[in-house]
């Protein structure tokens, strides 16, 4: 129990993960979930408090509760959230309540549908299979990081946007700047700036110079009135980083999953099912939750949840990754990477109104990246230890900073 | 069974229609849920359930006993 204790007492959250077992949540998560399904904890870069939710079903039931905000401007709420992510940059309307919030998915949603995202593949292949053919004709050891997770998501929401490839090399410099490690905070807050510049001019030219793509029909919204530009631009900063970073870091931690799975890594290798493949990418998602800084959220009003009150103005967050790992849920060993689970419940994109617009566009591309990276590539390994990769425990989004392959 | 769908709920993350592809579609314009089978065929009951058991927004209803 850790509601009577004083703040300096309380567990710090995040928690570190163990040292060696770079997919597993951290271990205290683990012991909190065993003690029940919340905790109090203490943020460190604020010393404010908040509940954490570490179950499965108290996280669902929270994030679809309407009277729980996603409003990061009210008194309570669970941040700062640690460094990267963002820089400080508005975030669009994930970090808004409806109506407001729906107001402006719904502007974007469109282009996220099953059918509009099935229409990509093509396109996503073809960037998949270049970027295979520059590694292979390349050297080796190579960052997987660089030569290929970070630019496939990068090119497919490029070309969705509307960003042209010439400028291609300016917008992943600021991205990557952004969320960088090792980066000063002004450092971040300049690169954040000039994206933020970049999105705005950009939409400007949508505005006069129309094409055929998502920011150009943002900008015709701005025409007609229901937005304005800097929405739009913010939105478009938005759909830039979570569009690439996220995807990103799920290709290049799910390959060092996978390589350290073989038995996994051959089933995915081998299989022309798209069923498996699509399944495999479940998995990865629930096993991995590379959102690993929980989705943080204010109480409007007392809440009754698992014999318990929160109450208003108090923050909550809901720790994903260790309800992935929830064995009411996925009963069979849940901290074993297995991809013929079904693993389709996972809370990996969130749950509620705010759950992850991008998600169809994301498990296609994984989808691609995974199957056609490991049949083109059979012999593919680390090029180094383990104990040498470099993690995103302090990032946004969890991830690899680097990982040298060959093959 | 029979499935009911509210719209003004409906955040159109698409759960639905990559689990029941032949139960649920997004509209063009803004991606908000479609119910293309207001009664769908037995076969198709399972996947129908999935889709209301992850559907994030509690969109979809449904009533077994119809
Ligand atoms: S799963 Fe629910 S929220 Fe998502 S598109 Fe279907 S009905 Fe809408």
């Amino acid at each position: 129990m850790t509601d009577t204790l004083s703040p300096a007492e309380l567990p710090d959250f995040p928690m570190a993960r163990a040292a060696g077992c770079p997919f597993d949540p951290p271990p205290q998560l683990r012991d909190l979930q065993q003690e029940g399904p919340l905790a109090r904890v203490r943020i460190p870069e604020s010393g404010g408090t908040a509940w954490l939710v570490t179950t499965y079903a108290e996280q669902r039931a929270l994030l679809a509760d309407r009277r729980v905000s996603s409003d990061v401007t009210r008194p309570g709420f669970p941040i700062p959230v640690p460094a990267g992510s963002g820089g400080g940059i508005g975030l669009s309307f994930i970090l808004m309540d409806d109506p407001e919030h729906a107001r402006l998915r719904r502007m974007v949603q469109a282009a996220f549908t099953v059918r509009r995202v099935e229409s990509m593949r093509p396109a996503v292949q073809q960037i998949v299979d270049d970027m295979i053919d520059d590694l292979l004709a390349g050297p080796k050891p190579v960052d997987l990081v660089e030569a290929f997770a970070l630019p496939v998501p990068s090119l497919v929401i490029c070309e969705l946007l509307g960003v042209p490839y010439t400028d291609h090399d300016f917008f992943q410099e600021n991205s990557k700047t952004i969320i960088k490690r090792s980066v000063a905070p002004e450092e971040r807050a300049a690169a954040g700036g000039r994206l933020a510049q970049y999105l705005d001019d950009l939409v400007g030219r949508k505005l006069t110079e129309p094409g055929d793509d998502l920011l150009s029909r943002v900008a015709e919204r701005v025409k007609a009135g229901d937005l304005t530009r800097q929405e739009a631009a913010q939105m478009g900063v938005l759909l830039l980083i979570a569009g690439h970073e996220t995807t990103a870091n799920m290709i290049a931690l799910g390959t060092l999953a996978l390589l350290r799975h073989p038995a996994q890594l051959a089933l995915l290798r081998e299989t022309d099912d798209p069923k498996l493949v699509a399944g495999a990418v479940e998995e990865l998602l629930r096993y991995l939750n590379i959102t690993h800084n929980g989705r943080r959220r204010v109480a409007l009003e007392d809440i009754e949840i698992a014999g318990r009150t929160i109450r208003a103005g108090e923050g909550i967050i809901m720790a994903n990754d260790i309800g992935n790992r929830d064995p009411s849920v996925f009963p069979d060993n849940p901290d074993e990477l297995d991809i013929r689970r079904d693993a389709r419940r996972h809370v990996a994109f969130g749950f509620g109104v705010h759950q992850c617009l991008g998600q169809p566009l994301a498990r296609m591309e994984l989808q691609v990246a995974y199957s056609t990276l490991y049949r083109r590539v059979p012999t593919l390994s680390l090029a180094t230890d383990l104990d040498r990769i470099p993690f995103k425990h302090d990032g946004a989004v969890y991830g690899v900073y680097e990982l040298p392959v060959t093959w | 069974m029979k499935v009911r769908v509210d719209e003004d709920k409906c955040c159109g993350a698409g759960q639905c229609v990559l689990l029941a592809p032949d139960v649920f579609d997004q509209r063009e314009d803004d991606g908000i849920v479609i119910l293309l089978e207001v009664e769908p065929a037995e076969h198709l009951h399972a996947s129908v359930r999935e889709a209301a058991a992850v559907c994030p927004a509690a969109a979809i209803e449904l009533s077994e006993n119809a």
